[in-house]
């Protein structure tokens, strides 16, 4: 590859299948000749930022051995040409400069890697999240992180779904057991017409890779039980409650406060909806705010009730919400706060909920759940009659 | 007077209103007020032995009663008493 030492000293230029070649191969010392905010946003692994004004002062300390074969690169290849010829008058023998720059590198598809974590793809997708000073790169970085549970694929769960694949949640956990019926379409947004018979999580799982790459989808197709409950929600950061009944709800609340998962939970009926967020210990777990289920007769969602599709979907992203602020810490999550929304009157109420003493799972004098009882319920079946 | 805030399962028993003015000084003696006028919502709010169904919460204001005195928490004119029993529906 060398070009050896002839008497005109022209720089030698490779193309960037041929560098990655090299650099492959190893005993390369890769410099990259731009500016540090340019570094920042992308640039090949192990190249050592050298920017041109500093490189007299500079190229000592990044390539000691002047007899080592050196790649300079810079964005389109002029100012690694430049500071070439630069290297060679200071003695380095076996220097090359790289073709098209990290630009023509990019488009054969050879990968970069970012200080900041983020490709330059995710920089654009998601530069209005990054330009909140609360989020920023941070932020955004932990949302790619995230690990997010949603109980119910349905009304509330596809707008939280939704918004949060395209906040760039990094993992999106869907629980359902149910397919897609036509009936579900006007408020159900994640799913569509041709979709009917096919089974939500994986209509759900289809619409988010369309909306953004960036997230991984897990397919629970089932129902949550006493048996699976464990396992499923053990690997989540958040959990988010849609579910459509008391039982699984109760379920989802014991099993969280034995392993300290917080979760989101919503519930909407006709006009109404209701959202609060439990933090095990941190603020009453469902049990403090609802020690006992209602029975059948005042607990509809046993059976066929309607419910206006723009308040669904308003309480699913309130639950997108707080889902994000629990996975970025910032703002004040509905932690020991139950909000009402009626949308007939378009009306917010605030109430406070409080830690339970008497919790039989959360308070004072809950008994600590052996590991041998991790995982075994009560019969929640029963709690429904209808 | 003070207003109770019906919740959606109950309003077939208000006639479909969602708010109904109630007399009374306490928790307990609006929410008797309301059953005298829609006797309906009785047997949902109260137990056999007359006190408020574990399953229903009730709040003054934005305060439990659970975490006040209960039904004989004090209820002042403009009170707003909120009937709130759990809903569980989302996904279907």
């Amino acid at each position: 590859m060398a070009s050896g030492a002839e008497q005109v000293r022209v720089v030698e230029e490779i193309e960037p299948f041929e560098a990655a070649q090299e650099i492959e191969a190893g005993d390369v010392v890769l410099i990259d000749t731009r500016e540090p905010h340019e570094y920042q946003d992308a640039h090949l692994e192990g190249g050592k930022l050298v920017p041109p004004g500093l490189l007299a002062d500079e190229i000592a300390a990044a390539a000691p051995d002047k007899s080592a074969r050196t790649i300079l690169y810079c964005r389109t290849g002029n100012r690694s040409y430049k500071a070439a010829e630069q290297l060679q008058e200071l003695g380095y023998e076996n220097v090359a400069s790289m073709a098209g720059g990290i630009v023509a590198w990019q488009e054969q598809g050879l990968p970069v890697v970012s200080t900041s974590g983020l490709t330059p793809e995710q920089r654009d997708r998601y530069s209005r999240h990054i330009l909140l000073p609360e989020v920023g790169v941070d932020g955004q970085l932990k949302m790619l992180n995230a690990k997010v549970l949603l109980l119910g694929a349905g009304g509330l769960g596809a707008p939280t779904a939704l918004y949060l694949a395209a906040a760039g949640i990094g993992t999106i956990g869907l629980v359902d057991d149910d397919v897609v019926d036509a009936s579900n379409l006007q408020r159900q947004v994640i799913h569509n017409t041709e979709r009917v018979g096919m089974p939500k999580t994986e209509s759900a799982r289809l619409t988010i890779e369309a909306l953004n790459p960036d997230v991984k989808v897990i397919e629970h197709q089932g129902r949550m039980t006493a048996d699976n409950i464990l396992d499923i929600i053990g690997d989540y950061d958040v959990i988010v409650d849609g579910a459509d009944n008391f039982p699984t709800r109760y379920l989802l609340n014991d099993a969280s406060v034995r392993l300290r998962k917080p979760v989101v939970s919503a519930s909407i009926l006709s006009f109404d909806g209701q959202i609060s967020t439990f933090v095990p210990y941190e603020g009453p777990c469902y049990r403090c705010l609802y020690p006992t289920p209602p029975p059948a007769e005042l607990a509809p969602s046993c059976s066929a009730n309607g419910v206006l599709g723009a308040m669904a979907g308003t309480m699913g992203l309130l639950q997108a919400n707080e889902v994000l602020k629990l996975v970025m810490g910032i703002g004040e999550p509905l932690i020991g706060r139950l909000l009402l929304f009626e949308a007939l009157s378009t009306r917010f109420t605030e109430l406070k909920v409080r830690r339970d003493p008497e919790c039989p799972i959360c308070g004072e004098n809950a008994p600590e759940i052996p590991e041998s009882e991790m995982g075994k319920f009560p019969d929640y079946e029963l709690f429904c009659a209808g | 007077m003070a207003t109770v805030r019906i919740p959606p399962v109950l309003r077939p028993k208000t006639g479909g209103q969602p708010e109904v003015e109630a007399a009374g000084g306490d928790v307990g003696e609006v929410l008797r007020s309301l059953t005298d006028a829609y006797p309906e919502t009785a047997e949902q709010l109260f137990g056999p032995d007359g006190e408020l169904n574990r399953y229903v919460n009730v709040y003054l204001n934005d305060e439990d009663v659970r975490v006040l005195d209960g039904l004989s928490t004090a209820v002042k004119d403009g009170d707003t008493v909120v009937i709130l029993p759990a809903m569980a529906g989302g996904a279907r």
